[in-house]
């Protein structure tokens, strides 16, 4: 392991809160957007038996959520990586 | 096999497997007490995490909130599993950096000071106790519908096996204990809810079911269910709001954070090996969290529908009240379920005009509870639910307890009493600590304040307005000083205490509720338990404020958010 100059460390922590950005956009689209604000426009669309708001907010938010999560830590993996700072 | 027989075999197998483990797994360090050794598999720890996650609440309650509530109730499916993502991305990764062994711990090392450590040690203690009194009821409940036995042997038992793994083991016996418990858990959840499904739509999957038609007809589950409890006078099962939109937004929202910011989640990640393995082990705890909260909506509509067809058989038909089923007879004698003979015809009306009505309670819990049984599946099924409420009950209880005690042992007693004390002391500590913790827990069940029932939902908002925004200041902020970070918490536990007294009564007695407990006079329509958000953003604005006018906090300081920024090398090593 080696240590990061602080533009190095800078460059680490921007990369990381641009990810982070990135996928709070989606964690909020799907939750607060399709599943609470947008849930009436979104239940005209009828998917099998649901309705598309309804099963943004009760059932595909969550598979969402958790996509993201094992995606951050892929992505964070190859940051590390990259930055030579993974733990040994 | 007899039901009874049935159910003490199951329940009485389950307890073993928890004291095998037990004995398997002592703690012989502080490290193995407060961290479990800090060896811990991701996958492993991510199944200990939803099992410390999902509560009696989970597992009993919500999928009854939802039948009820029904779109309205998907605040807790989102607000409750979108909190991982947080914490995921927030706080899971730089707090196992840090590499301690509790929360208020960081609190005091981040920001320089003993009195913000001491304030989070207020603020944890309180969210973990208030959370654990339900789990306390619950598994009191549970003992006394499913073993007939009173609700104070019940409690009793319940908190000698909760002391035997705890107490000997400490985060180490609770983690693969939890382990077993979620294997328990979620098989007592999933294979009921499968039968139903497959009953009423043919499909194995509940998630799929409940977007299909039913069996032998062209009709969706969805659009019945919809038109079944429009006919009794309720709203649209599947539009219906839960008061507002605003208010869903902050009731989530608070569930969210919240969530991020409970000590006991968020300890468990202090059990794992790695920085990237308290991402991964984030994402595994949500998958098998997301499990049995996708399953949930399922359960709802399927026993809502249910329920409606066991008393409307066919329509405008009511069930005759002498020929009700043996499940509506059992669940009578506990209270949960009442009817009430209004336009004495002997048969039982349910409508959503209390006037004629006649289903006069008909309790969340119990859509959980009986609904092996009011779908007529094998005893053996009835039997496993009642194990895998207990496993619910005892693994949230045992990491709440841990909390509770690694804060007074770790953040108060060798933090500040006696920072001298040797490490073999400060083990024998914990398992004091642990055991009043257990014993006072255990008093709180026996004798439940007045305030018992409104308190998870509190600990959420207690949790999103003190823990939360003072541990991402303290990572994303380096500038957040302790004044600041001390005023936050102060300013945002306060607040959100002041707005749930104000409508529900100084410590929950009612008649103290100078605002009155109704819709009108709630700041912005937003209820009582859905305020945490507010609370948060409270904390996090008093907080900056106060920091901008304090000095800055000292290099040390700032080096050492550098440090817990990144997995490895950044500065100087900074182990214990």
């Amino acid at each position: 392991m080696s240590r990061l100059t602080e533009a190095q460390a800078l460059a680490y922590w921007r990369r990381n809160l641009a990810l982070m950005f990135k996928l709070l956009v989606v964690w909020f689209v799907v939750s607060f957007g399709c599943g609470i604000l947008f849930v009436d426009v979104l239940n005209q669309i009828q998917i099998g038996g649901y309705k598309l708001g309804f099963w943004f907010a009760q059932q595909g938010s969550i598979y969402v959520f958790v996509l993201l999560i094992f995606y951050y830590t892929r992505k964070m993996g190859k940051l590390d990586r990259e930055f030579n700072v993974e733990e040994d | 096999m007899e039901l009874q027989t049935l159910t003490y075999l199951v329940v009485g197998a389950s307890f073993a497997l928890y004291i095998g483990i037990a004995i398997w797994s002592r703690a012989g360090s502080t490290k193995d007490f407060y961290v479990a050794g800090g060896g811990v598999h991701p996958v492993a720890n991510g199944m200990a995490t939803a099992a410390d996650w999902m509560s009696a609440a989970s597992f009993i309650s919500m999928a009854g909130m939802i039948a009820f509530m029904g779109y309205g109730g998907s605040v807790f499916l989102m607000g409750w599993t979108g909190g991982f993502v947080i914490l995921a991305m927030f706080l899971a990764p730089y707090l196992r950096k840090y590499g301690k062994f509790t929360v208020p711990e960081f609190i005091g090392d981040r920001f320089y000071s003993k009195a913000a450590r001491a304030v989070a040690v207020v603020c944890l203690i309180i969210c973990s106790v208030t959370y654990v009194i339900g789990q306390m009821k619950g598994i009191g409940v549970a003992f006394s519908r499913f073993l007939e036995v009173d609700y104070g042997t019940g409690l009793l038992v319940g908190m000698c096996i909760v002391f035997f793994y705890a107490v000997l083991g400490g985060m180490k016996g609770i983690t693969y204990t939890q382990i077993a418990q979620y294997c328990v858990l979620i098989m007592a959840y999933t294979i009921p809810a499968i039968f139903i499904s497959l009953n009423l739509t043919g499909n194995p999957f509940p998630q799929l079911g409940l977007g299909s038609t039913l069996t032998g007809t062209d009709t969706y589950l969805l659009d019945k269910l919809d038109q079944m409890v429009m006919e009794l006078g309720f709203n649209e099962y599947t539009t219906e709001y839960r008061l507002s939109g605003l208010n869903m937004f902050a009731y989530t929202a608070s569930l969210m954070i919240g969530t991020a910011g409970l000590p006991h989640v968020i300890i468990r990640f202090f059990t794992v090996p790695k920085v990237r393995d308290a991402r991964s082990s984030a994402g595994w705890a949500l998958l098998f969290i997301a499990i049995l909260y996708t399953t949930a909506p399922a359960v709802a509509g399927m026993a809502r529908l249910n329920l409606m067809q066991t008393i409307e058989p066919t329509p405008g038909e009511y069930l005759v009240y002498e020929e009700r089923p043996d499940w509506f007879r059992n669940w009578e004698t506990t209270g949960l379920l009442a009817f009430e003979d209004k336009n004495q015809d002997g048969r039982i009306q349910y409508s959503a005009d209390p006037a004629v009505n006649e289903m006069v309670t008909v309790d969340n819990d119990i859509m959980v509870l009986a609904n092996p049984e009011i779908a007529q599946l094998p005893n053996w099924v009835i039997a496993l639910v009642a194990a895998g409420g207990l496993a619910a009950a005892l693994s949230t209880a045992a990491g709440l307890l841990l909390a509770i005690a690694s804060a007074i042992s770790h953040d108060l007693l060798k933090g500040m009493i006696a920072p001298g004390i040797s490490e073999r002391a400060e083990l024998r500590a914990s398992r004091v600590a642990m055991a009043a913790a257990i014993a006072g827990a255990g008093y709180l069940g026996f004798n439940p304040p007045g305030f018992a029932a409104g308190t998870v939902a509190l600990a959420f908002g207690l949790a999103a307005s003190s823990i939360f925004p003072a541990l991402m200041m303290g990572i994303f902020s380096k500038r957040t000083t302790k004044e600041g970070a001390i005023a936050g918490m102060v300013a945002g536990i306060g607040v959100t205490l002041f707005y749930v007294f104000q409508h529900k009564g100084i410590m929950f007695i009612a008649s103290t509720a100078f605002l009155g407990d109704m819709p009108a006079n709630w700041f912005l329509g937003i209820e009582p338990n859905a305020f945490g958000a507010v609370g948060a953003i409270v904390n996090f604005t008093v907080a900056m404020l106060v920091s901008r006018v304090t000095s800055a906090p000292p290099e040390s300081v700032q080096e050492l958010v550098e440090h817990i920024r990144v997995p490895a090398g950044a500065s100087a090593a900074h182990d214990h």
